[in-house]
């Protein structure tokens, strides 16, 4: 004879094994394109960014390589050319023209053309770039530390995050309201690494690669690494950039930390 | 077994056999949590792995270097499009499956087929939630289980090999019991053979671990907290390749795993699993076939 105890908790086990595989399986990708999930999800950013950056403190620096290391190609990734009339001009006139905005939350907003930025102060550093998608690049940068401009404007006690402004048309708006944009907090921002590289491999910087600046924030991925910047903001808060998550792929979806 | 029967909630009755508790809560709880975490990394983690779906050694691998495997589409001769995995020099087929495969009807160039990944589309930003969400609950899940295995006695009582199991004689014929699909009765019945033990102490101890530090390794963030792992590893892109060995090594452990739970009696394994309770089959009696 078969007990019905048995049977019902076999059964329950059983069904509820088939009801979580039917219903987990397909349901995966709703669940995956419900806003209110992905923000769940999304919880685990503040997690690696607390603990990330709690484990560094002292400021530790990201590997230098030797320069056997190096990349024999370094491929560039994103926009290879901006679109805009205004910066072909810059371009084409290597920059001189180009002037680079701070200002924001600072006590003295300033205007830096190429040169003066060259003069503020020059570190070089061999390092590895992380792509998002899984590939890696070693290059040589040389730049200007961003610790040095932000001590020449001067932050007021509120600034919270540096957002850098750029001529990088990537969403492809003709009317430039999705240009790319990107931001760090103050962390990285005076991180001793972090700079204004203007010049690859002991070469200006090409415009495939961003010239005349692009960002360097050596702890985080590539996205980070924003190309053609052309002026430099102190903010309060992200809320009022783009799609308020303080950057042109963190607003599609991507993280803001992008330390892992 | 004595040693895993403190306190038992209710006991099945089983004709048949020895109803042993088997299981403790934690063990079981971390193993169902294990089963979730697994499988959402391994398919966001084939995700990710479709973003780029080329693996090199060393430092840096990007386009323009050469890799140790890749799933991408190359071009027939007479023109048409095959996809096709490159490990090393080697080039095998493999439309349908890797490199190419049919999503929705239509042809994709992807490293994995949709059924495979998580989420079932291309998207590397979803991919890349899931993925750390359930990395940092498995680690938390590890870590209990760990502290609980460790302090219960559980490692020393049940998962460390005794004296004699490791002797050439005694794996032996431990290997060939497995090959015959041999299960033990009796009093062996209510332990671990010395092949499960060291099947088990190599996820915990050895392939797990690799696969939290080679992750770890790709992480510029963790590169300058620990900038060992890039020594220990050979760099951020021999880590990335270790990482997918070591997640094909582990799913290799499941499916035996899986195929040793069918051969040795799913609902007694399962229940086991879920209640803690395991029926140890009673010796047979001489004249019975076994």
């Amino acid at each position: 004879m078969i007990r019905p105890s048995m049977i019902s908790r076999r059964g329950l086990l059983t069904a509820g094994a088939a009801t979580v595989g039917g219903l987990l399986l397909p349901g995966c990708d709703r669940l995956s394109q419900a806003p209110s999930f992905q923000t769940f999800l999304q919880s685990a950013e503040g997690l690696s960014y607390r603990t990330q950056r709690l484990l560094q403190f002292g400021q530790p620096l990201a590997r230098e390589f030797d320069p056997r290391h190096l990349s024999p190609i370094f491929r560039t990734n994103g926009t290879e050319l901006p679109a805009s009339p205004d910066y072909q001009l810059l371009a084409d006139q290597d920059f001189r023209g180009w002037k680079l905005r701070v200002d924001g939350l600072v006590n003295r907003p300033v205007e830096l053309t190429l040169d003066q930025l060259k003069a503020v102060k020059t570190r070089s550093q061999i390092t590895r770039h992380d792509c998002v998608e899984g590939w890696s690049a070693i290059g040589k940068w040389t730049g200007a530390p961003l610790s040095e401009v932000l001590m020449l404007a001067g932050l007021k006690p509120n600034a919270r995050y540096i957002v850098f402004h750029c001529a990088d048309d990537m969403g492809g708006q003709p009317d430039g309201t999705d240009l790319y944009y990107e931001s760090i907090d103050l962390v990285d921002a005076f991180h001793p690494q972090t700079m204004l590289a203007y010049a690859l491999n002991d070469k200006p910087l090409e415009v495939g690669h961003g010239a005349p600046i692009r960002l360097r924030v050596e702890r985080q991925l590539g996205y980070k690494q924003a190309k053609y910047v052309m002026r430099i903001e102190a903010v309060d808060s992200l809320a009022r950039l783009g799609k308020g998550k303080g950057g042109y792929w963190e607003d599609l979806g991507y993280e803001w930390y992008a330390g892992i | 077994m004595t040693s895993m029967s403190d306190t038992a909630p209710f006991k099945p009755r089983a004709p048949k056999g020895e109803p042993v508790y088997r299981h403790r809560v934690i063990t079981r709880i971390s193993h169902w949590i294990n089963v979730l975490c697994l499988s959402v990394l391994l398919m966001s983690g084939l995700n990710i792995f479709n973003a780029h779906p080329h693996l090199y050694w060393g430092q840096y691998g990007a386009n323009f270097d050469k890799p140790v495997m890749e799933m991408v589409v190359d071009q027939a001769p007479d023109g048409s499009s095959v996809g096709v995995t490159r490990i090393g020099g080697h080039t095998f087929k493999t439309m349908g499956l890797f490199g190419a495969s049919k999503y929705k009807g239509e042809w994709q160039a992807r490293g994995f087929p949709g059924w495979m990944t998580l989420p079932s589309y291309q998207d590397l930003a979803t991919g890349r939630h899931w993925h750390f969400f359930f990395a940092w609950l498995f680690v938390l899940n590890g870590l209990v289980y760990l502290v609980h295995t460790v302090w219960s006695g559980h490692l020393k009582k049940d998962l460390l090999p005794r004296e004699g199991e490791l002797k050439p004689r005694a794996l032996l014929l431990d290997v060939w019991n497995h090959i015959r699909l041999k299960h033990p009765t009796g009093e062996a019945a209510k332990r671990y053979n010395p092949l499960q033990k060291l099947a088990y102490l190599g996820v915990i101890f050895l392939l797990l671990p690799l696969m939290i530090l080679t992750g770890l390794t790709m992480s510029p963030g963790f590169n300058a907290i620990a900038p060992v792992l890039l020594d220990i590893f050979g760099g951020r892109q021999s880590a990335r390749t270790l990482h997918f060995i070591t997640a094909n090594l582990l799913l290799l452990f499941v499916l035996v795993h899986l195929i040793e739970v069918l051969i040795a009696g799913v609902w007694n394994e399962v229940r086991s699993m879920i209640t803690g309770w395991y029926v140890a089959q009673t010796e047979p009696k001489i004249g019975e076939p076994s």
